[in-house]
């Protein structure tokens, strides 16, 4: 036995366990089920539950398993391993006793109760409790909590297992939940009853046990067994965090986090999980032609007509753009048919960028991945606020920041991310102080997205590059260095090639009303108010700034009803699954390019999604690898200087982040939900609870 | 009987001044720092052979804790914190220490840092001890003043000593709500292990002891082990102080040897049981969270940790809560519970919903007002309680209702027959004229 294994005698067998491992894990690793409340594998142990008791026999008293280190055990007197029991009667009976005690104060509204059905405490109290109850005095009330739009409180069914102060306290960073109080009258709350200032607070309604925090816009809306349940990819941010969305009939009723340890664990950020509503408004489910000055319904052999009007002019003078949110799928289509018309005018990126049109793709992906932060010591934010921008990559950061003594760096605005950092100033200034940074071994330097917006982004992308080459952020097996994107089709767009061909105009230039016609793929960030004449035809699935400037509108599927790839800013190829059908006649973004083809006379070569993709893998073989991020080995195509334009202007900030993190797209916000985030987070109003 | 010459706390009663002067007229600080000199070792050592045991309330030994701690100071400090949270209802035995005779305290604690080679020690005051707290502060100043302690100090141990004052919470005097407290946290147990000793005060080493035990470590040295040693039964030696509330003639505090007969105890310092001593009915040895024991079983028992806890009770903190035939003991112990039920934290599920559970019970039961099987429920409901919880807090609050029960259940019985009976059928009731 080497010195890192521990040997117990856990139900009669014998087994080897690491030190570190606690004694539930132990148990668990020798197959036995121990019931647990407040214990959970991301927080800190509290061990207040009592759920989790074992018999260690020669102990005076059951052991909590959750809080015991099995290295700290100590062997029975005669050398032979410790023996656990996790059945028996002086288990069952520590059990149904802590069962008991949770459930004298607990009200029995299980039929009323939103967490009916996926219930903790409704599970454990049928499998470890007593069939009856002895108690018949009246039961505790707790006052009801406001926590915001978010997260509905019923206090009373609260068990207290401080999961939920522990998340804020160390996941979310937010010191704002507690327990007040002592003994019975231990009530949770949030600081003077605000909702949480944090991105994640949603994930409360997730850890909590019990139906004491459950989610306020789903509230009474549906039960956990009726819904349709499909695995997807969320699109709020370039994260691509893991999502279930949970539909009933052809509405989205809700969205959980599935856990993916490569990306978002097993958080998500509340625009993620509560932009559902916003998928059942503004939604354009019909094509519409201006017609007179005004948009009316239209059939899609009329719109295509309209199109086919639009698309026949000089090359020179059409152009595409992609949005934030456009698919894999769409994009390639949509880039397909342009070169096919000779188009050369087509771009996925915001206004002012100027990267990503040659050299590897390294250049623009977060190579250095998500978990790799973890393993860094060194963090460098460069114009780039990952509390906005991928708020549960935020929550990594400030795990390695708390566990593993990561030091963070940044450049830009000195907002709150939730950990400390050392502020090496606003602008490109700071840029100089990066080569003092030599200490750190596994450095890692990340640039924000808006950075590259700037007309001196390209030189302080290249500065930043040069800086990571000589601090050691790019060596073997560590590929510290990257772009934070916030936008989910970005990366994708960029990938196939979505950036002006030879001689085209970029966004810019587009916007500004040189052209006759313009594609408009989602795009309702940008600035349409150049346009000028330019006739538009938007694809999109919401009706927002794009549609309402559209010449003719093409309604397309939004990301809970079609099976689309997206890449997100690792750089990793993710799909979403249809969880709905479009609404009305809209159809999956792709098809509409590809029936527009048709009706232009160059017709597409693919007539699946499944050829598209196909045709795409063959292309550019990185689309193959599903779920797979390159990380280090982007290292060699980083090692070549990038070529820099011109030097960082030093003169101008970084800037605060651009935006409103809960309104950064056409969903979000057509969103309610999101509207009062977004209210009570500026601190406008006291919002209405959207139930 | 404790003699006078044997006596520890000498101003036990606030005859003389509490000042530095007085106090050194009385023995403190003699030869303090020859004590020092002898090193970590020998102090232990010393302790450990007086045979002291925690004063407490849990009677571990002193010098056997003490030795838990690292042999060298590494990279974390070591912290002496010394427990000044007196609130176990009947205990008042640190509060006289540290109004009358608090040198002997600063003193035990410079002992006593020097033993585990703390340089710093805290003592965590009751919130309600203002008085205490000030003659305590006031004390440390002149200790200051007189370089006894500090930096550069007269006894060649550089040793600072800070008073905090508590926040008035009962579970503060357990020993890691104490440390979280201290801390600045909400005073709420920690999860054991690890133990202070490994990770107490700001995660660094720490022994946290009573105030008693700590201020009695100087003359223990000063006359050596041997002398403590002789008073009491093996194992359960030295003088302890004892507190005795309740039913007595003349209730005291008064340091008696250990091991003393309840009887003697009474008859000499307290002047005997309120009407005599067959109308003893039962007595809480040890502070409110040990069970009560009936008359029969105390009179005669030894007053020390071993003889009471074989009698399923324990001595505690040695507050002695002498209850005669007047009293409802239904009630008492109900009130006892409405204590714990205030005091728990709420952090752990046991303590929490159980401390509640019980006192209701026992309210109702007061009254009559229950049914009989409730009394065997009651029971289990206090075993589901004792051992499942974090901390001891969950025992205290079960023992005094498993005391009741074992030796008094007949009149809980009773009590409900009674409330069930019918008003016209007992004896001498009154009957409605018609």
């Amino acid at each position: 036995m080497s010195n890192d294994q521990f040997k117990l005698n856990i139900d009669g067998r014998d087994i080897d366990v690491p030190r570190h491992y606690t004694l539930m894990q132990a148990c668990e690793a020798a197959g036995a089920e121990i019931p647990r409340f407040c214990y959970h594998e991301r927080l800190s142990v509290a061990g207040n539950c009592r759920m989790c008791l074992v018999e260690w026999q020669g102990a005076p008293k059951p052991i909590a398993s959750c809080a015991q280190t099995v290295g700290e055990m100590r062997p029975n007197p005669d050398g032979t391993a410790p023996v656990i029991r996790t059945q028996g009667d002086y288990v069952e009976k520590a059990r149904s006793g802590v069962m008991e005690f949770l459930l004298i104060n607990h009200p029995l509204d299980c039929p009323i109760c939103d967490q009916g059905g996926e219930c903790d405490l409704q599970d454990q109290a049928v499998a470890y409790g007593r069939s009856g109850s002895r108690y018949d005095l009246n039961k505790r009330a707790v006052e009801d909590k406001n926590m915001g739009p978010l997260v509905k409180t019923i206090m009373t069914r609260c068990i207290q297992c401080t999961r939920c102060v522990r998340f804020a306290a160390e996941v979310a960073g937010v010191e704002e939940l507690g327990m007040i109080s002592r003994g019975e009258s231990a009530e949770i709350t949030t600081y003077l009853e605000h909702s949480l200032t944090s991105e994640l607070s949603g994930n409360v309604i997730d850890l909590c046990p019990v139906g004491a925090l459950t989610s306020k816009p789903y509230a009474y809306n549906a039960r956990p067994w009726e819904l349709r349940k499909t695995t997807s990819i969320d699109v709020m941010d370039a994260m691509g965090s893991a999502i279930r969305v949970d539909a009933k009939g052809n509405a989205v009723m809700r969205i959980l986090p599935t856990v993916n340890e490569e990306v978002n664990e097993e958080w998500l950020s509340d625009k993620s999980r509560f932009v559902w509503d916003g998928l059942a408004r503004q939604r354009l489910d019909t094509p519409y032609v201006r017609r007179d000055g005004r948009l009316s319904p239209a059939s899609w052999g009329e719109a295509f007509v309209a199109v086919k009007d639009a698309l026949s002019g000089r090359p020179e003078a059409i152009g595409f753009i992609a949005g934030d949110l456009v698919e894999v799928e769409q994009a390639k289509a949509g880039l397909d048919l342009a070169r096919r018309l000779a188009v050369q005018n087509t771009d996925c990126r915001p206004a002012g960028a100027a990267y990503g049109v040659d050299g590897p793709r390294e250049q623009y992906l977060l190579n250095s991945s998500f978990m790799a932060v973890e393993e860094a010591d060194a963090l460098i934010l460069i114009g780039c606020n990952p509390r906005q921008d991928a708020a549960v990559w935020n929550a990594r950061i400030r795990k390695a920041w708390l566990w593993n003594d990561l030091k963070v760096h940044l450049i830009g605005d000195p907002v709150d991310l939730t950990y400390d950092y050392d502020h090496l100033g606003t602008g490109p200034e700071g840029l100089a102080a990066l080569d003092t940074l030599s200490g750190a071994s596994r450095p890692m330097i990340v640039v924000g997205e808006d950075v590259l917006l700037r007309p001196d982004g390209q030189a302080i992308l290249a500065a930043a590059h040069a800086a990571a080459l000589n601090i050691g952020a790019i060596q073997d097996g560590w590929a510290g260095f990257g772009v934070l994107h916030n936008a989910a089709g970005r990366v994708g767009a960029l990938d196939v090639g979505f950036v002006p061909g030879p001689g085209g105009l970029d966004t810019a230039g587009m916007l500004s009303g040189k052209l006759d016609t313009l594609v408009l793929m989602g795009g309702d960030e940008l600035d349409l108010s150049g346009l000028g004449t330019t006739k538009v035809i938007y694809i999109g699935h919401h009706g927002d700034a794009g549609a309402a400037r559209a010449d003719i509108i093409l309604p397309c599927a939004a990301y809970t009803e079609m099976s689309a790839t997206y890449v997100n800013t690792e750089g990793r190829v993710q799909m979403t699954r249809a969880a709905v059908e479009p609404k009305g006649e809209a159809r999956e973004g792709w098809a509409i390019f590809r029936a527009m083809s048709d009706s232009l006379g160059h017709t597409l070569p693919y007539d699946t999604a499944d050829a598209l993709r196909e045709g795409l893998r063959a292309e550019r073989p990185h689309f193959a690898g599903l779920g797979f991020a390159p990380a280090e080995a982007g290292v060699e195509a980083l090692r070549a200087p990038m070529a820099g334009t011109g030097t960082p202007d030093l003169a101008v900030p970084f800037g605060a982040r651009r935006g409103d993190f809960y309104l950064t797209n056409p969903i979000a916000r057509a969103s309610k939900t999101m509207a009062e985030c977004s209210l009570q987070h500026r601190g406008l109003e006291t919002a209405v609870a959207a139930e | 009987m404790l003699q006078d010459k044997d006596r520890i706390f000498t101003n036990l009663y606030g005859t003389h001044a509490p000042d530095l002067e007085a106090a050194k007229q009385r023995g403190a600080w003699h030869l303090t720092r020859e004590m020092l000199a002898q090193g970590p070792d020998w102090l232990c050592d010393q302790v450990k052979q007086s045979g002291l045991r925690g004063r407490g309330g849990a009677g571990f030994p002193t010098g056997l804790k003490w030795t838990f701690m690292p042999k060298e100071v590494g990279e974390r400090p070591h912290y002496l914190v010394v427990n000044a949270d007196e609130s176990e209802p009947g205990t008042c035995k640190d509060r006289e220490i540290m109004r009358h005779d608090p040198h002997l305290l600063i003193e035990g604690c410079m002992v006593a840092s020097r033993a585990m080679r703390a340089h710093v020690c805290y003592v965590y005051i009751r919130g309600e001890y203002i008085a205490e707290r000030e003659a305590l502060e006031k004390a440390v100043r002149e200790a200051y003043e007189d370089r006894l302690i500090g930096k550069d100090n007269v006894n060649g141990w550089d040793f600072d000593l800070y008073v905090h004052h508590g926040a008035g919470a009962y579970i503060c005097g357990e020993e890691t709500a104490l440390l979280e407290s201290l801390e600045g946290k909400k005073g709420q147990p920690r999860l054991k292990p690890p133990f202070p000793a490994n990770a107490g005060l700001y995660g660094c080493p720490t022994t946290v002891n009573n105030v008693e035990s700590i201020a009695v470590v100087p003359t223990i040295l000063r006359r050596g082990a041997e002398w403590f040693a002789g008073f009491g039964r093996p194992n359960n030696c030295g003088t302890k102080l004892f507190c005795i509330s309740g039913h007595v003639n003349a209730p005291c505090n008064v340091e008696e040897e250990m091991s003393i007969s309840f009887r003697d105890l009474i008859e000499t310092h307290c002047g005997g049981i309120r009407g005599g001593w067959d109308n003893l009915k039962a007595v809480i040895p040890g502070g409110s969270s040990v069970p009560l024991l009936p008359a029969e079983q105390i009179m005669d028992a030894n007053m020390d940790f071993d003889t009471l806890r074989d009698l399923k009770s324990g001595l505690g903190t040695a507050a002695v809560i002498v209850m005669d035939k007047s009293t409802d003991l239904i009630r008492a112990i109900a009130r006892i519970s409405y204590f714990y039920k205030h005091e728990s934290c709420g952090q752990c599920t046991p303590c929490r919903e159980g401390t509640g559970w019980m006192w209701r019970v026992l309210q109702r039961m007061a009254k009559g007002e229950a049914e009989h099987a409730e009394i065997d429920m009651l029971l289990e409901v206090s075993h589901q309680v004792e051992g499942h919880t974090i901390c001891a807090l969950g025992d205290a609050a079960a023992w005094p209702v498993q005391g009741l029960i074992r030796h008094f259940r007949h009149e809980i019985e009773d009590r409900i027959t009674l409330y069930r009976t019918p008003r016209a059928l007992i004896q001498g009731a009154q009957v409605a004229a018609e």
